[in-house]
């Protein structure tokens, strides 16, 4: 016996009727995502701890896709929120996707806590059309102020200290122009914020999070 | 990050109450219609073997099909009244504020044709010559499982199932119906299973079944005629089996080298791990049907379903819709995580929903079956999301609804 053969329709625009979609962005730099992602956009959002970006980027943008995550507790929280998660270490690559297979892939506030960035990176831009990466600008003036002070810096951005935080790879804007053009990825678009709004005047020195958007 | 949802709270609070459904009944459904099969014969007329658990609501949209693996059956929760050791074998999993809530859910659990257990199986008379199926009773796939399932469905009327759900041998069910029967389930849960088995996998069968078809008692199938049993290759087997089941962490944890009686030099069994193989070959030889066991291992080695497509697997789930929960089990080296992982890739290709949980657990591929906090709180997650999405709550219909078995206290 064979079913009816559909088209490759089943996946549907996740979490619609989510009640958490409309509690207002809670963080900064998903209005900036929003407006980069295209309507009914295919999204991989990695380090996607319990789906909220995917949630939010469901509502406003109508997106399908899957997050990966590799913490039980996101992964849990994302099945209870009806988002789609694939457990996975994304040290170990993303062997699990074909290339070109999304529009756009995402690494939010996960940069910095990797081990192998130009691999992930490289991965991104393989599986995606594009890629939007955010991280937390390390060269935030008050970072550089505690370091000239001696100390590590410790901010709302870094809310760690040094002895206990995830955030092994930590880059400056500056850092991050740098390591996109030497590669000849085509940033197109940036935006650097501090308390929430886009910052203009020396981003570097007064950004706070860093929002890129680039492709091969 | 911030959770926006909280994930324990609520399973906390279920977890307190989680009670067994209690004494159940089985069913037995009789089948008049032929069922042809993959092989090209059909069988006349049929029985399966069934349990239920909870209450079919009005809408019928609450129904949860639970698929079994190797050797079990539809028994899957409470106990039999005249025997209440005899507890399902999944019972941790189904019941009352278990991750299967049966207070929310109609669970319907049913032993496979070709089985021991109650449906039509080598043991069972056959029509045409009036006497025991036994080696003529047909090679059955997969296929002809979930045929037979579905005309189970038909006869309690579920048009849709809310879920189907299977572990090992059992996700391969699940995923069957989810390729063959797409209009007929939403979700398929699909657990520490492949979408085909690997070489390793088909010769531990093999071995399985040359211990069985070697055994002197075995006589080509017909052992029924003579009044035997083949005892000693149905141990064997189950030995081997039992072996990969288990990982080689827990087996050094459960049993290591530990002696019995110290070392006497002779070939009794001396080491724990010893006599705990021979006590579980001992235990299912007398419980379990020869010809049922080598029929069953060959549904396995025959499930793929990509061989209709080419090999591309990604092919073969293009008629599949539902939402698929796939889980895997670290140490599982018999079904590994990376088999479920093909699963997930061929689905993420096909843009399908599908949500992947690898479970750190130390059990080998038995740990489908055991206790595991974060196993449980996804599988409850799931149903309970599920439920938000069910047309009717359970508790505002269900009257006049069938719940043929539903004993519970």
């Amino acid at each position: 016996m064979t079913g009816v053969v559909h088209g490759d329709t089943a996946l549907t625009p996740m979490a619609t009727p989510m009640a958490h979609a409309g509690r207002g962005v809670a963080r900064a730099d998903y209005a900036t995502i929003g407006g980069w992602v295209g309507q009914d956009a295919h999204v991989l959002d990695l380090g996607c701890g319990d789906g909220e970006l995917l949630a939010f980027l469901a509502a406003q943008r109508r997106a399908s896709g899957y997050g990966i995550e590799i913490a039980d507790a996101g992964v849990l929280a994302c099945v209870r929120n009806g988002i789609n998660v694939i457990q996975s270490d994304l040290e170990r690559g993303l062997a699990g996707f074909d290339d070109a297979a999304f529009d756009v892939v995402i690494l939010s506030q996960t940069l910095q806590a990797m081990r192998r960035i130009e691999a992930i990176v490289g991965e991104m831009l393989r599986v995606g059309r594009e890629a939007i990466v955010t991280f937390p600008n390390f060269g935030h003036w008050t970072h550089r102020l505690q370091i000239l002070r001696g100390r590590m810096p410790v901010s709302t951005s870094l809310p760690y200290q040094w002895y206990d935080t995830p955030n092994i790879h930590l880059c400056t804007v500056a850092d991050f122009d740098a390591f996109l053009a030497e590669r000849g990825y085509r940033v197109l678009d940036r935006v650097i914020l501090a308390k929430g709004r886009a910052v203009g005047f020396a981003p570097n020195l007064t950004g706070e999070l860093a929002i890129y958007r680039f492709r091969r | 990050m911030p959770s926006f949802t909280d994930t324990t709270a609520s399973a906390d609070a279920r977890v307190a109450v989680a009670r067994s459904v209690g004494p159940v009944l089985p069913q037995i459904a009789h089948f008049d219609a032929p069922l042809p099969l993959a092989c090209g014969r059909t069988l006349p007329q049929y029985d399966l073997a069934y349990e239920t658990y909870g209450t079919l609501d009005a809408s019928r949209s609450n129904a949860v099909l639970i698929c079994h693996a190797l050797n079990a059956s539809h028994h899957v929760a409470g106990f039999y009244a005249d025997d209440p050791d005899n507890i399902g074998w999944w019972d941790n999993m189904v019941g009352p504020g278990k991750p299967l809530d049966t207070e929310r859910y109609f669970v319907v659990g049913m032993n496979n044709l070709g089985s021991c257990f109650g449906s039509t199986g080598p043991l069972s008379i056959n029509p045409a010559t009036g006497e025991s199926w036994g080696s003529d009773f047909p090679i059955v796939t997969v296929e002809d499982w979930v045929d037979a399932q579905a005309q189970l469905a038909d006869r309690l009327g579920i048009r849709q199932w809310a879920a189907v759900m299977g572990g090992s041998l059992g996700g391969m069910q699940a995923l069957d119906w989810a390729i063959r029967y797409p209009s007929r389930i939403s979700n398929a849960l699909v657990i520490a299973a492949a979408p085909n088995l690997s070489a390793e996998n088909i010769a531990f069968n093999e071995i399985a079944r040359q211990a069985i078809m070697t055994d002197p008692e075995y006589h080509d199938g017909n052992f029924g005629a003579h009044g035997v049993k083949p005892r000693r290759g149905l141990r064997v087997a189950r030995m081997i089996g039992h072996i990969t089941y288990l990982s080689d962490e827990q087996m050094e944890a459960k049993f290591g080298r530990q002696l019995r009686d110290g070392l006497n030099f002779s070939f009794a069994p001396e080491f724990q791990i010893e006599s705990y193989l021979r006590y579980q070959g001992e235990k299912f030889a007398e419980y379990y049907d020869a010809n049922t066991y080598l029929r069953v291992t060959k549904a396995l080695d025959y499930f793929d379903p990509a061989t209709r497509e080419g090999g591309d697997l990604a092919r073969a789930l293009a008629p599949a819709t539902c939402r698929f929960l796939v889980v895997s089990f670290t140490t599982d080296w018999r079904f590994p995580a990376s088999r479920s992982r093909e699963l997930v890739k061929a689905l993420v290709r096909r843009r399908r929903d599908v949500s992947y949980a690898e479970i750190a657990a130390p059990h080998g591929h038995d740990a489908f079956l055991l206790d595991n906090a974060q196993y449980h709180a996804v599988v409850r997650a799931w149903f309970e999301r599920m439920a938000g999405e069910l047309p009717v709550a359970v508790s505002d219909a269900g009257v006049g609804a069938a719940s043929p078995n539903a004993l519970s206290a």
